[in-house]
């Protein structure tokens, strides 16, 4: 018989042992998944987890792309991180990615063609204020009304993708761009662009910005009262009123901040990978990051490698299509496995196993 | 009575018990035997195992070893329903009601095969009226008072026939004459041959009511007496193993007003709380105020009121003369005012937090821990040590979480760390609730020593024993009003019961 046993305090060993424990059991799952589809499974999990870091060919081209796809996760999860640690629950990451996109492209393109050096700096400020005003709206309804957060974050995502159809063929659209919707790329905007601060890694102003993120994370959970207030309002709340904690402010400060970061991350990625506003421009990571938040427990330093593993099964999964001919939907389930597994593993964590002859002393 | 002849004619033996937990024996070879008809009180500490044991009585709790035999079978009750089938019910300290359910809804969730509706009122008439419980099945269970409420309980074991009943902590939310129709109910159910396994820290209670004591220490069998023949002292010392420390009271000349409250009337924020309604008091500096009161009359809102979680209207809470009431808790604290809620976790302290983290939760002002909004956490910790050294709070160090020490040792805990912010005023609600009678006299000592010197302290608290042990003045809570404070010196039972409003409830019921 086996039984689970709890433990008086969660390991610490387990907690940070169990995401091993987890990829190399996907890894096991996967390979036999991989295998019964008739693949070599050896061959696919080196495609998946090798050959986008060290692969002679495709290494050069896609280890940048591991910095571009997990730095809008890392930024947009990291805010969320707050939030989700407090209680206080933004869904709609999506939506103000989109809006602080808008905002800052939108300010952009008001100077065209200027060369001013101050425009990037103020387009990144724009997108921050952008995000920030799209999740203070539940913010403030939740205050003022007791609506619930879930639900006005998660309905204005549609309001934004909404908005970004119209503007893209409306009033950001490229008056030179033959009515294709779409706005002007920013690759021909210099000022504007945000370009690769060390050429050919990928390392474009919003990584750098991920990773302040972190750091700054790091810093005020374990650091500062105002972390110790979220911490303290997501595990005791009538301990967080007792201890003096406003939850008004509190709420306001945990959406702003997801908001403003999720507004940063669009702001990057339309001024630099994407290069453009168009219709489809947001490709979910907004939804993605809330779940990049809690594979990395809620806490920065597991973000940020949460963030570069989910970034790295997105760009292996589509080498794995590309070179063995793996279909998507397999590809997803693995993803989908992984989650599973480092979940499922959590109960190490919180519970002891132990193998017991007689169960019924 | 002999051993022997005891185990011949028991209803339920038990020989050999054992439970272990990680880290912990709960239960090490307990053997005793209930007679038919008797009240046998379990005694013990908190830790001593008294739960454990019940909880195995009652199908709960696996135990690791041992047998049980009940009226001459074995007794292996794999659940709480087959311990009811077997005639064992048991009334828990706190109670498994739906609030917003009537009391024959309740009683019927709770059974396992219940008549219909109609009958079932009947049955709940007859019996409350046979058993002299006055209640009324077509009342909705919010609005009963905690007696009350205690009643649909028993009732609802007693609708089962049982055989033996286990009362766990029964009186904890009675009056004085709540208790005493609780009692002639027991006495009643005893004369028609029911055994009461009765679990109980009042040891005045258990000379009054019960024929036969069982004492537990860590676990262990310790000793067995008969209560009526022992004073509450020699009971005390047999579950502490050792001479009990009686808190010593100098008399003080009560100094100047340091908190007064005119006049505050406030809404509880709980839906089925209770408003305060026009309090009044005065504490002076150097004395202590006994706040007695059925629980729910209104104990959470006045520490809430004080603490600065609820606000009242500004001018009607001084302290020193200062207004304070429309302050935040931390700029409460500033100026001296500090407080602890009845319930320790979630409230008092954050349980999956360290010892350390729930230190700064109440102590980030006085003890200057934090520096322009930076933690300074070795100034913490070290606060957190002298907490835990001063009080002795068993835990293996500061890093460990609340939720993992035991009551009593968090209860120490946390009147330690306010106590040592040497504040002005200290307001505690339930300051020994649920707390072993060592602990608990080291507690109201440090409260004595607090005003003796020269603070002023608040207890409100449901242990009247508590407060005539440590008040100067007693004023009781009764539907959010608070009576005009009487010297505690002189005072009787009688004016007590009076003056917590049990009486009326008892005859409109």
């Amino acid at each position: 018989m086996i039984h689970l046993e709890k433990r008086p305090q969660p390991s610490r060993f387990w907690a940070g042992f169990t995401p091993i424990l987890a990829v190399i059991a996907t890894m096991i799952a996967g390979g036999i998944m991989f295998w019964m589809l008739g693949k070599d499974p050896l061959e696919a999990i080196r495609t998946i987890f090798w050959d986008p870091l060290f692969h002679e060919t495709f290494g050069p081209y896609s280890r940048p792309q591991l910095l571009v796809k997990a730095a809008p996760l890392i930024l947009i999860a990291i805010g969320l991180s707050l939030g989700f640690r407090a209680g206080i629950w933004n869904i709609g990451a999506e939506g103000q990615y989109i809006m602080g996109a808008i905002c800052g492209a939108g300010v952009g393109l008001a100077f065209y063609p200027s060369d001013s050096i101050l425009i990037f700096p103020a387009m990144v400020l724009a997108g921050a204020i952008g995000g920030w005003a799209w999740a203070m709206i539940p913010g403030l309804l939740k205050v003022k009304f007791g609506t619930n957060e879930i639900l006005v974050s998660l309905m204005l995502v549609y309001v934004a993708e909404n908005l970004l159809a119209s503007v893209s063929q409306g009033l950001l659209q490229n008056p030179e761009g033959m009515g294709f919707p779409g706005s002007r790329n920013f690759r021909d905007f210099p000022a504007a662009y945000n370009t690769e601060i060390i050429g050919g890694t990928g390392m474009h102003w919003g990584v750098a910005a991920a990773f302040i993120a972190v750091i700054f994370a790091y810093v005020l959970l374990t650091r500062h009262m105002l972390g110790f207030q979220v911490r303290l309002t997501g595990q005791a709340p009538r301990a967080a009123r007792f201890a003096g904690v406003n939850p008004t402010r509190l709420i306001l400060f945990c959406l702003g901040t997801s908001g403003a970061l999720a507004g940063l991350a669009g702001l990057f990625e339309v001024s630099g990978p994407a290069g453009q506003v168009t219709i489809d421009f947001n490709s979910g990571y907004g939804f993605t990051a809330i779940i990049v938040a809690f594979l990395g427990r809620l806490h920065p330093i597991g973000i940020l490698l949460a963030g570069l593993l989910m970034a790295l099964t997105y760009i292996g999964g589509e080498l794995a299509q590309l070179m063995l001919g793996l279909p998507g939907a397999a590809i997803q389930m693995f993803q989908g496995m992984l989650m599973f597994f480092l979940l499922a593993m959590d109960v190490l964590s919180h519970y002891r196993i132990r193998f017991n002859k007689n169960a019924t002393a | 009575m002999t051993g022997d002849s005891r185990q011949a004619d028991a209803l339920l033996t038990l020989e050999g018990m054992t439970k272990a937990y990680p880290g912990v024996v709960a239960n090490d070879q307990v053997s005793f035997s209930i007679l038919p008809g008797e009240v046998h009180a379990l005694l013990g500490e908190n830790g001593a195992g008294k739960s454990t044991l019940v909880k195995m009585i009652y199908g709960l709790v696996k135990p690791d070893a041992g047998q049980m035999t009940l009226r001459g079978e074995s007794f292996t009750p794999v659940n709480p329903a087959a311990a009811r089938g077997s005639g064992v019910t048991m009334v828990f300290q706190h109670f498994s009601l739906f609030d917003a359910l009537s009391v024959a809804e309740n009683i019927s969730l709770g059974m396992d095969n219940p008549p219909d509706r109609r009958a079932l009122s009947t049955r709940i008439r007859d019996v409350s009226q046979a058993y002299g419980l006055p209640l009324d099945p077509d009342r909705i269970v919010g609005e009963l008072s905690a007696g009350e409420s205690q009643r649909v309980e028993i009732i609802r074991c007693l609708l089962q026939d049982p055989k033996l009943l286990i009362m766990d902590e029964p009186t904890s939310v009675l009056t004085p004459q709540e208790v005493d129709i609780l009692f002639e109910t027991l006495r009643k159910l005893t004369a028609e041959g029911t055994a009461i396994l009765y679990i109980s820290h009042k040891l005045e209670e258990i000379r009054s009511l019960c024929e036969h004591a069982t004492v537990l220490r860590l676990g262990k069998v310790v000793d067995t007496c008969d209560p009526r023949e022992k004073s509450a002292r020699e009971l005390a010392e047999m579950m502490v193993g050792d001479t009990l420390h009686v808190p010593f009271r100098e008399a003080a000349t009560p100094g100047p007003v340091a908190l007064s409250m005119s006049g505050v009337s406030m809404k509880s924020p709980n839906e089925f709380g209770t408003n305060l309604r026009n309090v009044t008091l005065e504490v002076r500096k150097g004395e202590i105020l006994g706040v007695g009161g059925v629980a729910g009359n209104g104990q959470d809102e006045l520490l809430a009121v004080l603490s600065g979680e609820s606000r009242a209207q500004s001018g009607t809470i001084a302290l020193a003369g200062e207004d304070i009431g429309s302050l935040h808790p931390n700029a409460r604290r500033a100026r001296g005012l500090l407080t602890a809620p009845e319930e320790r976790l979630g409230h008092s302290a954050a349980p999956e937090m360290s010892l350390t983290e729930n230190a700064l939760l109440t102590g980030a002002v006085r003890e200057n821990l934090v520096e322009r909004g930076f933690l300074r956490w070795r100034r913490t910790e070290r606060f957190a040590r002298k907490v835990i050294e001063e009080f002795d709070v068993r835990t293996p160090g500061p890093d460990n979480t609340a939720g993992s020490l035991s009551g009593g040792n968090l209860q120490k805990f946390v009147i330690g760390r306010e106590v040592l912010q040497r504040p002005e005023v200290l307001v505690v609600n339930q300051p020994t609730w649920g707390v072993d009678a060592s602990a608990a006299a080291d507690i109201r000592q440090s409260l004595l020593d607090l005003a003796h010197h020269g603070a002023a302290v608040v207890v409100i608290s449901q242990d009247l024993d508590e407060l005539m042990e440590i008040a100067d003045r007693f004023t009781a809570l009764n539907e959010g009003r608070l009576a005009e404070p009487v010297p505690t010196q002189g005072l009787d039972v009688e004016t007590i019961g009076l003056m917590m409003g049990g009486v009326e409830k008892e005859t409109a019921a």
